[in-house]
């Protein structure tokens, strides 16, 4: 074993984020390619029964810290747990899921360790590194693979001399990783001490979470709405939607106007989708809604403003309204549809 | 109520990006303007100063000329500018940037609030609000859409996926903004001759009591390995012919003509 790859793992009302299981399946081929451990850090309340889980998804060890005082996310006794278990382990890498909290958490950490983060990586990899000014070798570093400039570039970025070296993880890229009841593992369960200062600088009056009921993310084809399309817009979205076997997305306007509900919302909020057709009704293309699509194969832009930024990354561009676009459109498909 | 808010200068999301060969943006030569996001955290800010009192400082680590950029604040309704220049900090990367904002925020000394944008329209990474909060040792919130003054804590609302959290937040805190959060004033023609005969402090890193050791590309941990230049493959092909059924033809035809199916 050459090193250790950690994980943080975000638990809600007793099971395991998504975006957490995947990036531990991608910890784990990570781990494999650089004959690596994997580490999964379990933080929250009553969630000891998870473990077992995180052994058969691919982590070898699970660090748990079950408290009542983690129950709910806080950014400081969260840092203070996961400082004390890296600093008693040493891991060379650790990577969380790009999520509210992954990137309410990850940069706090790695303050305080004084270390490097890399921000919504889309990609990993482990590879070796030379220092062009001191020609350095340092093998099996991690590469944090971004885009940068709203997508014109996209940079690898290493941290060669510190430890550990961080990363948070763009939500719905990487595939979660079958269980594996064969699999073993360690847990450990730690204690950690608290200041009043960690457990009451924050405090958690209310939460409110929509469960997501649309699965969007094997959705070949999308047909979105957004700002511009009003609830009467969703109506020819969804038909649109029915005639061509996609389901309906939506951005966050849409989704706070009460038109649509948030399991459709597309973006920073909501969900990452990349299916093969993409089509944008009255998104204006705001960077919180692109970052949730950019990826699709196609991007088909309906939209009145000729300056809409949409027009920008799309494909195929409609300038024109709407409401006399769709209904036209779903004419014709309909005509053409065997 | 005192308030520093920090407002990075931004490559002027119109002008084309310009890199330096160590990978780092050049600032140097691009025009600059207040990242979007911060100018919602000055508004947060002056708010709550027209409602409650006190005074808004501006920071921002910038090269010299990012002085105008100050300005834009100024014009807003913040009432003083500091600007952090010095060739030393070139380089940093946010865990550097951050140690060096808060030890200009530590020289400031006096505050209730620090405010700043949720992430920068250049390097997206929200991660400058949290390190500055954690070299403060005080608490910090992410992704802020409201907040309420009480006495000696702050009420929040913090977006999350699929809904909101409210949080009560001991003061001093750090709370990063999102552009939800408000419409940012334009300022009037006033306000900006006002702003243009402000002073604007400008402090180095021996005014601040800096390790420049640990700033700058030297005490940065992260390194650019490579950078690539992604080809847009979107083909940008926009019908917007007055007539609605011409323009159906024409898309469809040229979904067809590159062999893409709607129906299917």
């Amino acid at each position: 074993m050459n090193g250790e790859i950690f994980v943080f793992i975000e638990t809600r009302e007793g099971s395991i984020v998504d975006s957490s299981l995947e990036v531990l399946g991608k910890a784990r081929l990570l781990a494999d390619k650089a004959d690596f451990n994997v580490g999964a850090l379990l933080l929250g309340y009553n969630i000891r029964h998870l473990a077992k889980e995180l052994i058969c998804r691919g982590a070898d060890v699970v660090h748990l810290v079950d408290d009542k005082r983690l129950e709910k996310y806080t950014a400081l006794p969260y840092t203070k747990a996961i400082v004390k278990i890296v600093q008693n382990e040493k891991p060379d890498i650790l990577i969380l899921a790009a999520t509210t909290t992954g990137r309410d958490l990850g940069p706090r950490i790695a303050a305080r360790l004084r270390t490097g983060i890399t921000a919504d990586c889309t990609d990993l990899d482990i590879g070796d590194y030379v220092d062009p000014l001191t020609g350095e070798k340092f093998r099996n570093v991690l590469y944090q693979i971004r885009p940068a400039f709203g997508g014109e570039i996209m940079a690898t970025i290493v941290t060669p001399r510190h430890r550990p070296q961080m990363a948070t993880v763009r939500p719905g890229l990487f595939s979660i990783p079958p269980k594996d009841e064969s699999r073993s593992g360690d847990v450990r369960e730690w204690t950690i001490e608290f200041t009043d200062f960690e457990t009451q600088s924050i405090e958690v009056l209310e939460s409110k979470r929509e469960q997501r009921k649309v699965d969007l993310k094997s959705a070949k084809i999308i047909v979105s709405g957004g700002r511009g399309a009003g609830p009467k817009g969703f109506e020819l979205i969804k038909e649109l939607a029915k005639i061509l076997g996609g389901e309906v997305g939506a951005s966050r306007a849409a989704v706070e106007a009460g038109w649509i509900s948030y399991d459709h919302q597309v973006g920073l909020t909501g969900q990452t989708v990349k299916p093969e057709i993409y089509i944008a009704c009255g998104i204006s293309g705001a960077i919180q809604h692109i970052v949730g699509m950019k990826d699709s194969r196609i991007i088909i832009a309906i939209n009145k403003d000729p300056n809409a930024p949409i027009f920008k990354i799309a494909d195929y561009g409609i300038v024109g309204d709407l409401f006399v676009i769709l209904p036209k459109l779903i004419e014709r498909l309909k005509s053409q549809k065997p | 109520m005192n308030i520093i808010v920090l407002v990075k200068p931004v490559p002027d999301p119109k002008a084309p990006v310009r890199l330096k060969p160590d990978g780092t943006i050049d600032r140097e030569k691009v025009p600059l303007t207040v990242n979007l996001y911060d100018k919602h955290a000055v508004e947060a800010a002056v708010r709550i100063k027209e409602k409650y009192g006190g005074k808004v400082i501006a920071i921002s680590m910038a090269p010299p000329h990012a002085i105008e950029v100050l300005r834009e604040a100024l014009a807003m309704g913040v009432d003083d500018a500091i600007l952090l220049s010095d060739k030393r900090l070139a380089g940093s990367d946010t865990l550097a940037t951050s140690y060096a904002l808060s030890q200009a925020i530590r020289k400031i000394g006096d505050f209730d609030l620090i405010l700043c944008g949720m992430e920068s329209t250049d390097g997206n990474t929200g991660h400058v609000g949290p390190e500055v909060a954690e070299f403060l040792g005080i608490p910090h919130v992410t992704y802020v859409e409201r907040i309420e003054i009480r006495d000696r804590h702050v009420i929040v609302k913090r977006l999350v996926e699929g809904g909101y959290e409210i949080l009560k937040v001991k003061l001093p805190a750090l709370l990063t903004i999102t552009n939800t959060a408000n419409e940012p004033r334009i300022p009037t023609i006033r306000d900006v001759l006002k702003a243009r005969r402000k002073t604007i402090i400008v402090w180095n890193v021996d005014d601040i009591g800096v390790d420049p050791n640990k700033v700058g590309l030297r005490g940065s941990p992260t390194r650019i390995l490579k950078i690539e230049k992604v080809i847009l493959k979107r083909k940008g092909k926009i019908f917007t012919e007055p007539d609605v059924d011409k323009v159906i033809e024409s898309f469809l035809a040229e979904l067809k003509k590159d062999g893409v199916s709607l129906v299917r």
